[in-house]
């Protein structure tokens, strides 16, 4: 019998030379560009030293950082809670139901994420459709702030990144071996004890996949913050993003990045760790 | 034991509500006829007037529009040629032997690795790092600095799912093509190819949307003549009430809507069109 698939390694070339340019070269260049001091214009320039994250290393900063944190933390727990049962439920419906609703999920997808963004933003607004709604009812005299606070940045971005969740989940949860789960109950465990020893941990790399994506990419989401946080919430992406448009510093933008692409590098290699792999990350 | 309970129907019911109220909101919005500085915050009464200048050239958002579709092509188009490519390379790669020897395969290793980076780390550092790559490079920005950039991250989706795909198909069929005298790259564009092209194509698809959908990469590449679509809806929302983007949105939306309607009835009639082949068979 001739095998003649080892010679192909060489069609995946282009790919590895493409992603060391455009990937490995760039980020290299920035972890390099941290290093140096702001010049003329818009370069960078010597002394090499480690400034920039002296600078970094101060309140403000680290302040920025923990409510980064605290919001992406919260964004994939809040994830988890709505999305997993929601993955769930829609892994035991019927199979045609099932298209239907996993085209549901995807079609907001395809529509522009800023737009729906800015629906949240009408929602929310003094003279929105929650406020009128809330007023007409006469649960309050006068309208609520809703808009511009971490509250609507938090529905924002769990709005934004729930798909993430329910996609990884219900793909796990689709491949689920449910006579376990019978065999779970026939041997005594109610559903709740069935749903926690059997169901959970079979879905576990699913529930790891869906924490990772949504987690990493709350960090760097500036312009749900920048439209429905206002000026009050300054995230890390939000730093960066001023650092490089209004201070034009590039070296110090950099840094910033720098330092969350290593916070990205430890959830990855935590994530590697518990067996995930990149694969389980689209669906 | 597989079976939702009633209330499970509610839940997920109530959740795809609140999936969908931002954009029905934005899509009743763009009917309202109040012209004013309240236009996207009080409902008036039903107008038609964002839809008919919509595409006016003084809007700029038919430009946008076209720029976004012509970047997602040459993206999706490239990223299709080179992530296939670099699926059939590394799919079911020989343990052991390889031709490019052991840094060669080392590398490729890690070129593989570097791929699919881009989808895991966070969208903003690739956009500052392609800036400042392309400042350095001297390039100027625009249409050329957009496609690179987004090659970068549709790369990693298509490789992705092809890859996953030619792990799940029988090496056999391949082997019984050889033995049969296909040549090596007659195998390949005969039998793996059109077995991998669903792949291909759903690859594409979903990159065709991030590719479509991508702000902030596209933020810190774009050229002063290249505003993409997601780019000239941030700088209008930014602004103030732009009652036009919602009328852009509603024309997506159904766009969308229409497309996929038309993929499923497609994909219906392949179905059945399969099943009375096989029933005509047996």
């Amino acid at each position: 019998m001739k095998r003649p698939v080892h010679r192909r390694e060489a069609m995946a070339i282009p790919m590895a030379v493409y992603a060391a340019l455009f990937v490995g070269v760039s980020l290299m260049y920035i972890i390099g560009l941290s290093f140096l001091t702001r010049g003329e214009g818009f370069t960078a320039s010597p002394p090499v030293s480690p400034h920039n994250y002296e600078r970094i290393a101060s309140p403000i900063y680290l302040r920025s950082l923990l409510l980064s944190l605290r919001l992406a933390g919260l964004t994939a727990l809040f994830c988890l809670l709505i999305g997993y049962p929601f993955a769930y439920f829609m892994a035991k419906a019927r199979p045609k139901a099932r298209t239907w609703i996993l085209l549901l999920v995807i079609v907001p997808f395809w529509t522009n994420a800023l737009i729906r963004i800015y629906g949240w933003k009408i929602l929310f607004s003094a003279s929105g459709p929650i406020n009128q709604a809330i007023l007409a009812l006469g649960l309050v005299e006068r309208p609520l702030k809703l808009l511009y606070t971490d509250f609507a940045v938090l529905v924002g971005m769990v709005y934004a990144m729930i798909p993430f969740m329910v996609l990884p989940v219900y793909s796990a949860a689709e491949r689920l071996d449910w006579s376990v789960v019978e065999a779970a109950r026939d041997l005594g465990a109610n559903p709740i004890k069935a749903f926690f020893t059997v169901v959970v941990p079979m879905t576990m790399p699913g529930i790891l996949a869906g924490l990772v994506l949504t987690f990493i990419p709350s960090i760097g989401l500036f312009f749900l913050s920048d439209l429905l946080g206002g000026s009050n919430t300054m995230l890390w992406g939000n730093m960066v993003h001023n650092e490089l448009l209004k201070s034009r510093d590039l070296p110090f933008a950099a840094a910033l990045s720098v330092v969350l692409l290593a916070l990205t590098g430890l959830v990855i290699l935590l994530y590697r760790k518990r067996g995930g792999s990149a694969e389980t990350m689209v669906f | 034991m597989k079976k939702n309970s009633p209330w499970a129907g509610v839940y997920m019911a109530l959740v795809l509500v609140l999936l969908y109220l931002p954009i029905l909101v934005v899509v009743l919005f763009s009917f309202n006829s109040n012209p004013g500085r309240t236009a996207n915050f009080q409902f008036e009464g039903f107008s038609m007037q964002w839809y008919e200048n919509l595409f006016d050239p003084i809007t700029g958002y038919g430009q946008a529009l076209m720029n976004s579709l012509s970047i997602a092509f040459w993206s999706v188009l490239l990223s299709a040629v080179i992530g296939t490519l670099g699926a059939i390379g590394l799919a079911r790669r020989p343990v052991r032997k390889s031709v490019l020897g052991k840094a060669g395969a080392a590398a490729l290793s890690l070129g593989e690795q570097l791929a699919v980076l881009p989808i895991m780390i966070p969208e903003i550092i690739l956009g500052i790092a392609f800036m400042a790559l392309f400042t350095a490079l001297k390039m100027s920005f625009g249409m050329v600095t957009l496609v690179l950039s987004h090659i970068t991250f549709c790369v990693p989706y298509i490789f992705i799912t092809v890859k996953g795909r030619l792990a799940t198909l029988d090496p056999g069929l391949e082997e019984a093509a050889r033995d049969l005298g296909a040549s090596p790259l007659r195998a390949l564009t005969t039998v793996t190819l059109p077995l991998a092209l669903p792949a291909v194509i759903s690859g594409c698809l979903l990159a065709f949307a991030m590719s479509m959908d991508d702000f902030v990469i596209s933020f810190f590449v774009n050229g002063p003549t290249t505003t993409t679509l997601p780019l000239k809806v941030y700088s209008s929302v930014k602004v103030g009430v732009p009652p036009h983007v919602n009328a852009l949105c509603t024309v997506m939306l159904v766009a969308v809507f229409f497309l996929v309607g038309m993929g499923q009835l497609l994909q219906a009639r392949a179905e059945r069109r399969r099943l009375k082949s096989v029933k005509a068979d047996s």
